[in-house]
């Protein structure tokens, strides 16, 4: 009685991206022993897990019925600040740490112009985007930092392994653990799906729909912030334009995975294997040495396509 | 025009909602289709009018087979079905909606505004209704906007027309404006196709009816050779007894008092009590303002000065969840926008409204939920596959039983609803007066907001009349009758 019966067809749509995930690894794997190596496939998920962090923040934002499109000036300007307290001498992980704090603050900020200022997301975070760009380019007067030091800490973020696996893929696997027990073990999670399903009726069952979408921009500028240390560590320098247009990649990732750009349906498993399809295609096509130029249409044409088969629901 | 359907034929996937389903509307008649919810009425005119294609069976209009292949076809032979849920773009005008599609073109192919404006106006007043051409469709009430509605079906000299609830979101003045309009029509010879669940009005205004139960043809009646009691055994193939079921209730203490609430322009020094265990009906025309007066009390809209009392403290609620920690449930009156997730399951909604309890610091729990939620279907018979059925397919009156649920599982002191059984069937009628009964029964004080005159009659213990925002009156059972309401709520004194 508690299971709903699934026709075939709707299997498929359910698991599209997955079936499309898993044609994608065999049919490159195949073509190319290079990209099936197990070194590879540990740089693939580590790869992965910057898009990921930000495409899990951003699946929370766009199921609360809003976008976030700050998201890859957030990574800029908090990556930036950190970059800059650690070059002036300010001490390695305490700057680490203000970064995630700034990181969450400013997607703050965002959620209130949203909420408080009653802006349109897509206007309020376009707002937010390009003044937190300027701010970074201000910031950096438009140079790199790049005198970081030797500290083992940020090494350690983006370059560390435990058991021979890098930390990002860590931090990855326990993200996307967090991110589902919260979606769906959370009262919190439960809001979350309200308030993009229907706002009007979860105000009337008390949900305080401005505090959850606040909250859920502040995750989503945490996850930025984070994405960011990761970026950091592994370049050790930042750069004025670090993350500029990395919202299109996570929002790309939440509509693979079948999140409703109208809030109130999506998993957080989908956006993971959103995720690690635009992985997949990335560096299957560098693998394959297939140009540039072309690799952002077969992006746009698998995104498409994935869309389209998800029409129904 | 006549129009014939044989033999007609329709699953969705495994469910089979039409079994050799028919219907014959002759020319100028106003013909009722009846059924409870899940019948297959809707379905029926949406096969009719091309929204649908049937899996068989034969639809003839004016003796010749026909087939539309979308609601434009339908639309261009004069068959128009005019939806329960308006069919009308809120943020543009009266005149830009009627003419949607098909503009008026000056020099350039510029459009003639002027033109469509006057040919606008005329229209409207062929129906004898007071809308300016220029007001955006939002300002308009939902009975206004369904005039604009009848009014483009008229501009596309319409010979059909199918109505699906008309007056279910209409006031008592309102609806008489319809029938007036009807009336009008089928002297015009326009036959009309009446899909409602109000008897009273449908003995009221139509020649025929037409019943379906279970997808199938029952039979035709013609009014005159029937009466309410037949109908409602056709439909659901038993009889029901009484309609409003008795309550034997000891009233208690006042529980809720309302003083002096007063909101500019919408309502205005409005003074009431509820007390455990009374029904308090609240009746008035659309726009009265019954609603907003409960929204305030529930938080959801704000008021400048008066006070709420509960157990006779004063309480400040500023938002619904306060309202909540005070003991108010609301069940609002309109389900499908406000009342639930209707991309969500039977599980999700009834949890909605009651998460502190099934989980545990903020943490869910699977089995709490479950076993609350298998309990209250089961309390309140809401039929379904079970907890993880979406609400979009359930019928009205399940749909509603979800929302009843999700309230009542809140244990409220005092339960606010809001037209409960608005496009509801008997059965579930029946059904949700019975557990209002229960609820009184327990204790809780509740407040009925109807523009069901006999749900009103039938159901309260007093009868609060609200006029333009005012309270004029409040009437005992024992005193209460039609007229005495009609009367103040149409701005008449008794």
């Amino acid at each position: 009685m508690e299971t709903k019966k699934k026709s075939v067809s709707e299997y498929v749509q359910e698991y599209g991206a997955f079936i499309a995930l898993i044609v994608l690894v065999v049919g490159i794997g195949i073509v190319s022993p290079e990209f099936r190596t197990w070194s590879n496939f540990l740089s693939l998920l580590r790869q992965s897990s910057i898009n990921g962090f930000i495409a899990f923040g951003m699946t929370c934002v766009i199921l609360t019925d809003a976008i976030d499109l700050s998201v890859g000036s957030i990574l800029g300007l908090s990556t930036a600040l950190c970059a800059g307290m650690i070059a002036s001498g300010f001490p390695v992980v305490p700057a680490m740490i203000l970064a995630l704090i700034i990181g969450t603050g400013l997607g703050l900020v965002s959620g209130v112009l949203v909420t408080k200022g009653r802006l349109q997301a897509f206007i309020a975070t376009l707002v937010t985007m390009t003044v937190y760009r300027g701010l970074t380019m201000i910031f950096m007067d438009g140079k790199p930092i790049s005198n970081l030091g030797d500290s083992f800490a940020l090494k350690l973020v983006g370059k560390g392994n435990i058991f021979r696996i890098p930390i990002p893929v860590i931090l990855f696997v326990l993200a996307f653990i967090a991110f589902y027990f919260m979606l769906n073990k959370t009262t919190f999670g439960r809001r979350i799906y309200a308030t993009g399903s229907n706002s009007k009726c979860a105000r009337l069952a008390g949900v305080d729909i401005d505090k959850t979408k606040i909250i859920v921009y502040g995750i989503s500028g945490f996850m930025s912030a984070l994405s960011g240390l990761i970026l950091l560590s592994r370049l050790n320098s930042a750069q004025p334009t670090l993350g500029d247009g990395y919202e299109m990649d996570a929002i790309a990732a939440t509509a693979l995975g079948g999140t409703s750009m109208s809030g109130g349906r999506g998993k957080i498993q989908g956006t993971l294997v959103g995720v690690l399809i635009i992985a997949v295609l990335n560096n299957g096509m560098n693998i394959l040495g297939i140009s540039s130029y072309y690799q952002d249409v077969v992006k746009g044409i698998v995104i498409l396509i994935a869309v389209l088969s998800d029409r129904n629901r | 025009m006549r129009i014939e359907m044989r033999g007609i034929d329709k699953s969705f996937g495994s469910n089979q909602v039409l079994k050799q389903a028919g219907f014959t509307l002759e020319s100028g008649e106003v013909h009722a289709l009846m059924g409870e919810n899940g019948a297959g009425k809707s379905t029926l005119m949406k096969i009719l009018t091309g929204v649908y294609t049937k899996d068989a069976g034969t639809v003839l209009v004016d003796g010749k087979e026909v087939n539309y292949k979308n609601p434009q076809e339908a639309e261009k032979a004069g068959i128009v079905f005019i939806y329960q849920e308006l069919n009308v773009m809120f943020d543009l005008t009266v005149e830009e909606n009627l003419f949607m599609g098909k503009e008026i073109h000056g020099r350039f192919g510029i459009c003639d505004k002027k033109a469509m404006q006057k040919k606008a106006q005329e229209a409207l007043n062929i129906l004898g209704v007071n809308i300016s051409p220029k007001t955006v469709m939002a300002e308009l009430s939902v009975g206004q906007q369904q005039m604009v509605e009848i009014c483009k079906a008229l501009m596309a000299d319409a010979k059909v027309i199918i109505m699906d609830e008309p007056t279910a979101a209409l006031t008592q003045s309102e609806t008489a404006a319809l029938f007036k309009v009807i009336e009008s029509l089928r002297k015009k010879g326009v036959s009309m196709v009446y899909i409602s669940h109000r008897m009273e009005e449908i003995f009221e205004l139509c020649d025929r009816i037409t019943v379906l139960r279970d997808g199938s043809y029952i039979g035709v009646k013609n009014i005159p050779e029937t009466n309410m009691n037949e109908i409602v055994k056709m439909m659901i193939g038993r009889e029901i007894g009484e309609r409003y079921p008795s309550r034997n209730v000891k009233i208690g203490k006042e529980v809720l008092k309302v003083k002096g609430l007063t909101r500019k322009g919408t309502f205005h020094d409005v003074n009431f009590s509820v007390r455990a265990g009374e029904v308090l009906g609240v009746s008035g025309l659309m726009g009265a303002g019954r609603t907003e007066i409960m929204q305030a009390i529930f938080g959801n809209l704000s008021y400048e000065s008066g006070t709420i009392e509960i157990d006779g403290k004063e309480v400040k609620i500023s938002n619904p969840r306060q309202a909540m920690e005070h003991g108010i449930g609301f069940i609002t009156e309109d389900r499908k926008t406000e009342g639930l997730m209707l991309d969500k399951s039977i599980r999700e909604n009834i949890s909605l409204c009651n998460l502190r309890r099934i989980s545990k610091s903020s943490v869910i729990s699977r089995e709490a939920e479950k076993n609350m939620v298998a309990e209250a279907i089961k309390d309140l018979h809401i039929k379904c596959f079970g907890a993880y059925h979406e609400c979009n397919n359930l019928s009205g009156g399940n749909q509603q039983k979800v929302v009843l649920a999700k309230w009542i599982l809140t244990n409220p002191k005092i339960l606010i609803l809001d037209e409960p059984t608005r496009g509801v069937d008997i059965g579930a009628k029946k059904e949700i007066y019975s557990i209002i009964n229960k609820l009184a029964a327990q204790g809780v004080a509740i407040i009925m907001v109807s523009s069901e005159l006999p749900e009103v009659l039938g159901m309260s213990d007093n009868i609060m009349v609200v006029r333009e925002g005012e309270v004029r009156g409040i009437i005992s059972y024992e005193e209460a009758n039609q007229e005495r309401v009609m009367t103040l709520a149409t701005g008449g004194t008794i």
